[in-house]
């Protein structure tokens, strides 16, 4: 059992891990008013992976993540107001209403973004990674990654490329047992994840993914040997999601009481009864409160803020100065097409959440088609 | 060629440390093409980096590097390859720009050399100018002459945009002459490498100098004065100069080296179609290069190739009934 830290240490870690909670539920409702479109990946359930790496780390490291990133920038800092004007589509929002759920970032906090492509953040990571090394920064990056992704190409790549260049990366993998529908014993020909990189040079460890405190301690160690050390790891938090791989998932291809088993096993409940003699029950109360008024107030600022104008779609594809003047035919076209409000667009994000919605409420047992019980 | 390329390399290479080559066998090989060679020993081990081959992370750590605000240069060893970098290059390095709102930039070149004519078949003498000159985030340089293919190079490593830097393999051994200093060809200039009034032809990498030719033999044999033009970026594109040239001359002819369908010269021939259609007096013409895989006969490979017998012809055929 690792250390508990101080009373203020304590707080900090309940509070994020609380509110990514909070907004991931809140989020997930949205989605099915239909505020948030597309595809909405919630990390429900993998909030003391998130939370305890991000606590480890240096202000000026950098972090590249997934799809699933929402906790990953409120954990770094980011504003829960900006991450849900992201997802309502909003000029406020981290990426201004472009990149969406999956596109979260923040650059002033060094979240290096959240990618929709699986396994497409690994290179980059190498890249960030090499940014360091090139200017003998002793900063270094924190790749995460779904065990999914280790069955990309990208993954033999960047781990032979990182062990070779003796590049300064954690690879951390938030194994939840399931590639979208698809358990890791019918994904990967090696299920322990931990090992997977060792035919490349890079040693591993798997961690408990849902004690905030077990991750701290071994991410913290892995984050030694990259600034130190200057060589890549690979650590596998073992944790998982409640919730479908995106809102818009019955859930077929896994059993209710699995997810109840590791109901038993909650990140924030487990970290509750850890700080028990430090935190009271006042305590807990509050940072939940506090997490409750803050995603209310995001989702107010979400909703207040204006959506994007039209006159702004060509902008920041590229940056226009000495080299180039302008970039597009449509720029030198009489007539250039700038787009009107689809009709259809309200429509498919309505139907996806429709077709999640099932489960997005996990008390409402009537609704769960396909539950093998 | 190759060594005004190098040059714009090593130059740029002094002048910003941030700038840095990596790629495979662009080191202690001295770089497929010998694009880079001396540089390893000149540059170190640091900015001349050795890769392995690995295409989709390379571009990737590019990206990424470029992201952290260091300007890489990745050469791919050929165009073909470049195919397996697809992901990064598309779905990372033009996305990301805009998928994030402006707030990170990627200032990094990606080097491909490519085109037929070599006998390396039907994997190695791919012309992908069409399919990268598509995608929204992307610039698209394509240098026809040492002069050109230094400064814009040069800009290349300059801007702050992704920029696609397609080499054509039969041109490395090109002489020509390069000006002294440290000039910048800013990209969306195309230039107007023959005067005339008969017909355009625009003709990209080394069917700018297969339509030039052509162009001499239509003067001299059929009295025909064809204006040539070489776009020398196709994003942006100097749409301008070359509507100019098609109101003046009335005719068009494109010339490339890749695939008929969605190609350059389709896309040339929409936006001229578009915007001059009142001027023009025959139908666009496009020769193309044989909608097939590159056969390996030597035979076959230059019958899948234009030549400046096709040039010609078409240019006969677009400018028919005027004569």
């Amino acid at each position: 059992m690792a250390k508990l830290p101080g009373r203020k240490t304590c707080i900090d870690l309940l509070s994020r891990m609380c509110l990514i909670r909070r907004f991931e539920e809140e989020a997930g409702r949205q989605y099915q008013r239909a505020k948030a479109g597309g595809f909405l990946h919630l990390a429900i359930g993998e909030e003391a992976t998130i939370v305890g790496t991000t606590s480890v780390m240096r202000d000026d490291d950098y972090l590249i993540g997934t799809y699933r990133t929402h906790g990953h920038a409120i954990a770094r800092g980011t504003p829960a107001d900006s991450v849900m004007a992201e997802l309502f589509g909003k000029v406020d929002g981290t990426s201004g209403g472009r990149g969406g759920s999956m596109h979260i970032f923040d650059g002033e906090r060094r979240f290096m973004g959240g990618y929709g492509i699986v396994g497409g953040n690994l290179p980059l990571a190498a890249g960030l990674a090499l940014a360091s090394q090139y200017r003998e920064e002793d900063t270094v990056t924190v790749c995460m990654f779904g065990d999914g992704a280790t069955n990309t190409g990208n993954f033999g790549e960047t781990m032979n490329l990182a062990a070779l260049w003796s590049l300064p990366i954690v690879f951390l993998v938030e194994n939840n047992l399931y590639g979208m529908g698809t358990s890791i014993e019918r994904h990967s020909a090696v299920t322990d994840l931990s090992k997977k990189a060792e035919g490349y040079g890079i040693s591993g460890e798997r961690i408990d993914g849902m004690d905030v405190l077990a991750v701290r301690e071994r991410v913290s160690a892995h984050l030694d040997i990259a600034r130190n050390e200057r060589r890549p790891t690979l650590v596998e938090a073992f944790t998982y999601r409640y919730r479908g791989h995106s809102a818009a998932d019955p859930e077929i291809y896994r059993d209710k009481k699995e997810v109840e088993e590791w109901q038993q096993k909650d990140p924030i409940e487990t970290f509750i009864r850890a700080c028990d003699g430090v935190l009271d029950g006042k305590d807990v109360e509050r940072i939940r409160d506090e997490a409750d008024q803050t995603v209310k107030k995001a989702v107010e600022f979400a909703d207040q803020s204006p959506e994007p104008p039209l006159e702004t779609l060509y902008d920041e594809l590229y940056v226009v100065g000495e080299t180039i003047g302008w970039y597009a035919v449509d720029e030198r076209s009489p007539e250039p097409h700038r787009g009107e409000y689809g009709e259809d667009a309200p429509d498919v994000a309505k139907e996806l959440a429709e077709s999640g919605a099932e489960h997005i409420e996990p008390d409402d047992e009537q609704s769960r088609p396909g539950v093998r019980n | 060629m190759r060594e005004a390329l190098r040059d714009a390399l090593a130059e740029e290479m002094e002048r910003n440390e941030d700038v840095f080559l990596m790629g495979e066998d662009v080191g202690v090989f001295q770089g497929a093409f010998k694009v880079s060679e001396g540089l390893l020993e000149r540059f170190g081990e640091r900015r001349v980096r050795d890769t392995p081959i690995s295409e989709n992370t390379i571009v990737g750590a590019g990206v990424g590097a470029a992201m952290a605000g260091l300007r890489p240069v990745v050469e791919l060893m050929t165009v073909n390859f470049s195919l397996l970098a697809l992901d990064q290059i598309v779905n990372h390095a033009a996305a990301i720009p805009y998928m994030f709102n402006g707030n990170v930039r990627v200032p990094m070149v990606i080097r491909m050399p490519g085109g037929g004519g070599h006998q390396l078949g039907p994997t190695h003498s791919h012309s992908f100018e069409a399919l990268y000159l598509q995608i929204p985030g992307l610039l698209v340089a394509c240098p026809t002459t040492p002069a050109d293919g230094k400064a814009l190079l040069k800009a290349a490593i300059r801007d702050d945009n992704p920029v696609i830097f397609i080499e054509h393999e039969s041109l490395y051994g090109l002489k020509g002459e390069v000006p002294a200093g440290d000039r910048i060809q800013k990209f969306g200039e195309a230039a107007i490498r023959r005067e005339g009034s008969d017909v355009t032809i625009v003709g990209i990498l080394k069917m700018a100098h297969v339509a030039a030719k052509a162009a001499e033999e239509l003067s001299e044999k059929h009295g025909i004065e064809a204006e040539v033009i070489d776009p020398r970026t196709l994003r942006p594109l100097d749409l301008d100069t070359i509507l100019e040239s098609v109101k003046k001359t009335n005719r068009a002819v494109i010339v490339e080296e890749g695939w008929p369908h969605g190609g350059v010269g389709a896309n040339l021939s929409t936006l001229i179609t578009e915007q001059a259609f009142d001027y023009l007096d025959a139908p666009v013409q496009r020769v193309t290069g044989a909608d097939v895989h590159m056969p390996y006969s030597r035979r076959m490979e230059q019958a899948a190739m234009p030549h400046e017998e096709n040039v010609i012809e078409a240019v006969l055929a677009a400018t028919e009934g005027s004569r």
